[in-house]
């Protein structure tokens, strides 16, 4: 049986693979949906904007996008999870003579590398649009490794999410409810300096922030780095969003995975 | 190895306080063909979920192909297909990716998985939907192509929930003609049904379940001979002749016919089948009445079905829409 998990996994996410591609709909909003929030914060939202320390706003922009859309991982994986359990094809895997835990691992598979698809979008537009990278080599692949790090983490959020919501259509509903806002305070778009009180508090220990942050930094970009008397994870953006990474793989991936026995059960 | 293909004893599902299966026992022998007949709401697709190890029961124990539901999960799942309530293609692959998936998964490796699926795409009139995403197949495609999945792996047994459900008649008369060719074959088929014809069409054997519990079993000519014997049937041309014939009925039958004016009928439990036919004809032709229909029917599947479950048989050869299975608990609770 054992032996047979890694095929079936691959299997699996070959074929969550072939539904993102053919279902546009789904596939805009890890393509064009991020495009789009680059050019409306550069080019509309971008000249209102002040970046403390000076810099250009594009350029401070990117990290916050990566981020963002980075949570809205979450999203893909739910969505992709209901709907399998809805139509019935979570039964008819579990009618195969294939280990369980690989349907879970193959939407995993599938949307970690789903992931990777916004990222390579948003760099070449961060390029488009202006945005250059500042640093090293190797700050570079701490960035990138963070980012696909942190999707990891974000996907078992997903399958949490995916197995106690009953539809697509409630995973909806709670992602706008829940996620969007938890991307917007934060240090997204505007550093959290400019925040009100305790907005400013919420978006300091949100780690959408400290993600966004951390790639700031680690790209040489404005906002990268903390001014002094800043709180902890201000001042320890990668430190903290690593804490806030193995904090949900250890809390949520166990979760997940025995809500998801659990939704399957009956 | 047991000489049963499925044997179930004693099979209890709980929902909440709602006995979805209430101690259910089972046997359909190797090759045969047993259809789970009952209303919506009966226990059949729990009984098809616990059967094939997609939900495990509160008590009961049961085998398939020989291995235990509960010990040796695995063994059952790899020789079974199962094709579950709602046609479970997967819309967003190809006709031809939805069979190579599943030989895949069944390990049989790629190559082997391709050539399978060509097979099987070709024997189920699919070969120009090869190519086609399956949300674009029609219904009676998807269920073709539902059928052929769980074909895909040559499993011994193969588990039919609600087969034809929704499908129009036309479809439904293929789908037909597509599983009679696999009972030729000699699989061994679990089927359910709402449909008295379809089970009286494709079973050997009928097992009638309500509430959770089975109520009958039997092929159908004994289902109907639970209902009651066959009946003596005249209708006559002219509604004068209805006494004169109800006399002799009354004769042949030996007792009191059964007559109404509206339908110019008269009918009578026939204990002497063929021979009172043939008695009643002459009878009738000696006495010069003229006769539209005479014949000697059995109670239908219908009849039985209301006698046995107490309510009225689904209509069946149209193409309603069907309940989730989710809604199936819901359903007890309301005609309880």
């Amino acid at each position: 049986m054992t032996s047979t998990f890694m095929s079936d996994t691959w299997v699996i996410a070959r074929r969550g693979l072939k539904h993102m591609r053919r279902q546009p709909e789904a596939l805009s909003d890890a393509t064009i949906q991020p495009v789009m929030f680059v050019l409306l914060f550069a080019f509309v939202f971008g000249g209102a904007i002040a970046v403390p320390g000076g810099g250009s706003y594009k350029e401070f922009l990117m990290g916050g996008i990566f981020a963002q859309t980075i949570v809205f991982g979450a999203f893909g994986v739910a969505m992709s999870l209901s709907a399998d359990r809805n139509n019935g094809a979570i039964d008819r895997f579990h009618s195969l003579p294939i280990p369980r835990a690989s349907v879970l691992a193959g939407h995993s598979v599938a949307n970690l590398i789903r992931a990777l698809l916004p990222i390579a979008f948003m760099t070449a537009t961060g390029f488009v649009v202006g945005w250059r990278i500042h640093s090293g080599f190797l700050d570079v692949l701490g960035a990138y490794g963070l980012m696909l790090g942190f999707s990891f983490a974000i996907i078992w959020i997903g399958v949490l999410l995916g197995s106690l919501v009953s539809t697509p259509e409630a995973v909806q509903g709670v992602a706008f409810i829940a996620i969007f806002p938890i991307t917007f305070i934060a240090s997204t778009f505007v550093p959290t300096s400019t925040l009100p009180g305790v907005l400013k508090t919420i978006a300091e220990w949100n780690p959408t922030s400290s993600l966004a942050n951390s790639l700031r930094h680690l790209f040489g970009n404005p906002g990268g780095i903390a001014p002094p008397g800043s709180v902890w994870p201000i001042a320890h953006p990668i430190a903290y969003t690593l804490i806030w990474a193995v904090g949900i793989i250890v809390v949520c991936a166990p979760l997940a995975v025995l809500q998801y026995q659990r939704s399957i059960k009956s | 190895m047991t000489e049963n293909a499925i044997e179930a004893h004693g099979l209890v599902k709980r929902y909440g306080d709602k006995r979805a299966l209430d101690g259910v026992d089972l046997d359909v022998a190797r090759g045969a063909v047993c259809a789970l007949l009952g209303p919506n709401g009966a226990g059949k697709t729990t009984a098809v979920r616990v059967l094939t190890t997609l939900t495990a029961p509160d008590a009961g124990t049961a085998t398939v192909a020989g291995h235990d539901i509960a010990r040796d999960p695995v063994s059952v799942r790899r020789s079974l297909g199962l094709a579950a309530q709602d046609a479970t293609v997967d819309g967003l692959l190809t006709g031809h990716e939805n069979l190579t998936m599943i030989g895949e998964l069944h390990h049989l490796g790629r190559k082997v998985a391709r050539e399978r699926a060509n097979a099987l795409l070709e024997q189920f009139s699919l070969t120009d939907a090869r190519d086609k995403l399956a949300r674009d197949f029609s219904g009676g495609m998807r269920r073709r192509l539902d059928l052929a999945a769980t074909l895909v792996a040559r499993p011994e047994i193969l588990f039919l929930d609600e087969p034809t459900t929704g499908l129009d008649p036309r479809a439904r008369n293929d789908l037909w003609d597509v599983l009679d060719q696999l009972v030729a074959q000699g699989s061994t088929i679990l089927l359910t049904t709402q449909y008295l014809e379809e089970a009286d069409r494709l079973a050997d054997d009928i097992v009638v379940v309500d509430h959770g519990r089975v109520i009958a079993r039997g092929d159908s000519r004994a289902l109907k001979r639970q209902v009651g014997g066959d009946q003596l049937h005249v209708v006559v041309a002219d509604g004068a002749d209805l006494d004169a014939v109800a006399e002799i009925v009354a004769r042949i039958a030996g007792v009191a016919p059964t007559v109404d004016a509206g339908a110019r009928s008269v009918s009578a439990p026939a204990e002497g089948g063929v021979a009172a036919i043939a008695e009643l004809a002459h009878a009738l032709t000696e006495a010069q009445i003229r006769v539209e229909d005479l014949g000697l029917s059995q109670p239908t599947l219908d009849d039985a079905f209301l006698t046995l479950t107490g309510t009225p048989a689904p209509v069946s050869g149209d193409a309603e829409p069907e309940p989730q299975p989710d809604d199936e608990t819901e359903i007890v609770e309301q005609t309880r």
